[in-house]
């Protein structure tokens, strides 16, 4: 009998925790907590310089009454929880893909497009590495394919001119817009790659990886480059009209080809009619211009960013580009698709 | 002759036995300072690196882009706060555990069974920690991506850890003690009440503190339920100044803690943010060391009060 009653206590005790635990949620809305102004923001680990700076600035400028979170997920992480309707904002260095506009679909979500700064990728080997200073796309291609997984491990494979040394590299991983997108330019299908590269989402990583490594190859982003431009060598990218470096210029006029391309933001329009976040993407392409050169990036001609204002006020939603990525596309030519919104 | 040679003989063993000895100081020695050597190496390098970066501004400021005026005020905030859920979260419900299985629970299969899960429990990677409060917290209890979720998380991954340092404790008090006490009268609940948990006190916070000790310095897991990389704000204040005056919102406010902070840090092309990961470094190896310093306290008072 004594111990029933022992039973029956804890069962209670059990059950009363449960539904304490499953209502404190419930509780919390009840109360008026859930409407804080909370914007959050998610994606791209290569956006996140350029809406980390907007975000500081913005609560500064709003002296702490809105609160802005960015977390870092990699652009495919970020749309995941973006569709799921878990942020606000997702940070994109690609733009968004079928599968992606697919998902954001089902869960009844809209979204709002805005390309905000131009990035470049850069290519780069060891310092010591003396037999390259451009290369070309081709090259490139013949190193990253899939078909030259545990085939091409040496130089003098790649081109019979340079020595025979082991070929060790190093790139961003399979959950980044950045791996997306070198694939798509330079393999001609996105996320198509050999398997046996050293993959980091660090790209201290990479660079350390590169620097203590003579044979070593890799890319990320020019903005990290420029961060750091004496630790490795930059190689000249040549794109079929000859060798050309990456730098502010010619990421700008698209000279720098394939490996320049836009990146963007994309804002839930549901989230866009709360007038804190709808303050926050005006503040965001408004001081975009200055803010992206500060954190290294190009950033897009004015009248992209006045064709993106105009685009948010507008509220049209969807993707200029069609769920496919589009490679080595200049400003113009972004300009021209924006346009035409 | 014989008892000559005998002596020799013992002489020789003895010599022997003492060259063992002496090369087993040598190897114990040895080892010691390899563990010494690598750990000081780590703090003085960490501390060359981020001293000159430790100011009371660094402790007062929100992360920033400008690594000379960034801070660590959002992180501190949010590890000393996710540590008060987890240790809340964790230790009544560790020690409550520990001392059914020691002292209520028969010994048979099932307790058995439990034993082992719960020591198999303490070696499991942090991360399937992390997935399956993803899953639990996150998804299906809805608590959202919050510091209650946080230190959930962790009191989840150090709830073995204080289950088997009371049990540790709990079997080390003689049976003497629980026989007198029954002599006298007393019930179970009692017995465990005034000299149990009184007496396994020491060993029940050194277990609690080691657990703690590791979940502040836990990473992937709290990435997993979600903790942030940029947050320039602090949880809603436990205090109000309006009717009750108490305030719990802030268990489900967002947040972000040192290691990640440290992380990100490490991960940025300026030099001078990985100087200041090496100064956040530092401020998370004080915070370890002042609960070891209050753990040791607290058993020293409570062996003090032990009198038998």
């Amino acid at each position: 009998m004594k111990r029933i009653g022992r039973n029956i206590g804890l069962l209670v005790f059990v059950a009363a925790g449960a539904l304490l635990i499953t209502n404190l949620p419930g509780l919390g809305v009840t109360l008026g907590w859930a409407q804080e102004k909370i914007i959050k923001i998610d994606g791209s680990s290569t956006v996140y310089p350029i809406t980390e700076a907007v975000a500081e600035e913005f609560q500064k400028a709003k002296k702490g009454t809105v609160k802005v979170t960015v977390g870092i997920s990699g652009t495919g992480g970020g749309f995941k929880k973006f569709s799921r309707g878990e942020t606000d904002i997702s940070d994109a260095s690609r733009p968004i893909v079928k599968k992606e506009m697919d998902a954001c679909k089902q869960a009844g979500i809209e979204y709002i497009e805005l390309p905000v700064a131009y990035d470049g990728l850069a290519v780069m080997v060891n310092p010591k590495n003396n037999w390259v200073t451009s290369m070309t796309v081709g090259d490139l291609k013949k190193i990253w394919e899939p078909a030259a997984e545990g085939k091409i491990t040496r130089w003098n494979q790649v081109n019979p001119a340079w020595p025979d040394v082991p070929l060790k590299l190093y790139g961003p991983g399979v959950d980044s817009g950045t791996f997306d997108y070198f694939t798509e330019a330079i393999v001609g299908k996105s996320r198509a790659s050999r398997g046996d590269f050293t993959a980091s989402e660090d790209d201290n990583v990479l660079v350390q990886g590169i620097a203590s490594d003579r044979g070593g190859l890799g890319f990320f982003g020019y903005a990290y480059y420029a961060e750091n431009p004496d630790k490795l060598k930059l190689v000249a990218i040549d794109g079929g009209k000859g060798p050309v470096s990456p730098s502010m210029k010619t990421v700008m006029d698209g000279t720098y080809f394939p490996l320049s391309r836009p990146i963007f933001i994309y804002v839930n329009k549901k989230s866009a009619e709360r007038p804190e976040v709808k303050e926050f993407v005006e503040f965001y392409l408004k001081h975009a211009p200055t803010l992206v050169k500060q954190v290294k990036y190009i950033p897009l001609p004015d009248r992209a960013y006045k064709l993106a204002e105009e685009r948010f006020a507008r509220k049209v939603t969807g993707t200029v580009f069609g769920g496919e990525a589009k490679i080595g596309m200049k400003i113009e030519d972004l300009l021209k698709l924006e346009e035409k919104k | 002759m014989a008892s000559d040679k005998n002596t020799q003989e013992i002489r020789r063993r003895i010599s022997h036995n003492k060259f063992r000895d002496h090369l087993f100081w040598v190897i114990g020695l040895f080892s010691t300072l390899i563990g010494f050597v690598v750990l000081f190496t780590l703090i003085i390098d960490l501390f060359v690196d981020g001293f000159p970066r430790l100011s009371w501004s660094f402790l007062t400021s929100y992360p920033s882009r400008f690594p000379e005026k960034a801070g660590i005020l959002s992180a501190w905030v949010g590890t000393t706060l996710v540590m008060i859920v987890t240790a809340a979260a964790a230790v009544p419900l560790g020690i409550a555990a520990g001392i059914y299985l020691e002292e209520y629970g028969k010994k048979n299969w099932l307790t058995h069974v439990i034993e082992i899960n719960m020591n198999n429990l303490a070696g499991i990677p942090s991360i399937i920690y992390g997935l399956l409060a993803l899953g639990l917290f996150v998804y299906f209890l809805k608590l959202g991506e919050s510091i209650l979720t946080g230190g959930l998380t962790l009191g989840l991954l150090i709830l073995p850890m204080v289950v088997i340092s009371t049990r540790e404790s709990i079997k080390a008090i003689p049976n003497s003690i629980r026989e007198a006490s029954y002599a006298l009268g007393a019930t179970k609940w009692q017995t465990v009440k005034d000299h149990i948990l009184p007496y396994s006190m020491g060993g029940i916070l050194t277990g609690m503190i080691i657990g703690l000790s590791r979940a502040i310095g836990e990473t992937a897991p709290i990435i997993t339920v979600g903790a942030l990389t940029f947050v320039a704000f602090l949880p809603s204040s436990p205090m109000t100044n309006t009717f009750p005056f108490l305030s719990f919102k802030w268990l489900f406010d967002p947040f972000t803690v040192m290691p990640i902070q440290m992380f990100n840090w490490v991960s940025r092309p300026q030099k001078e943010f990985h100087l200041n990961a090496a100064a956040a470094g530092i401020i998370l190896l004080l915070m370890t060391l002042v609960m070891n310093a209050l753990a040791i306290y607290l058993r020293y008072k409570f062996r003090k009060r032990i009198k038998w």
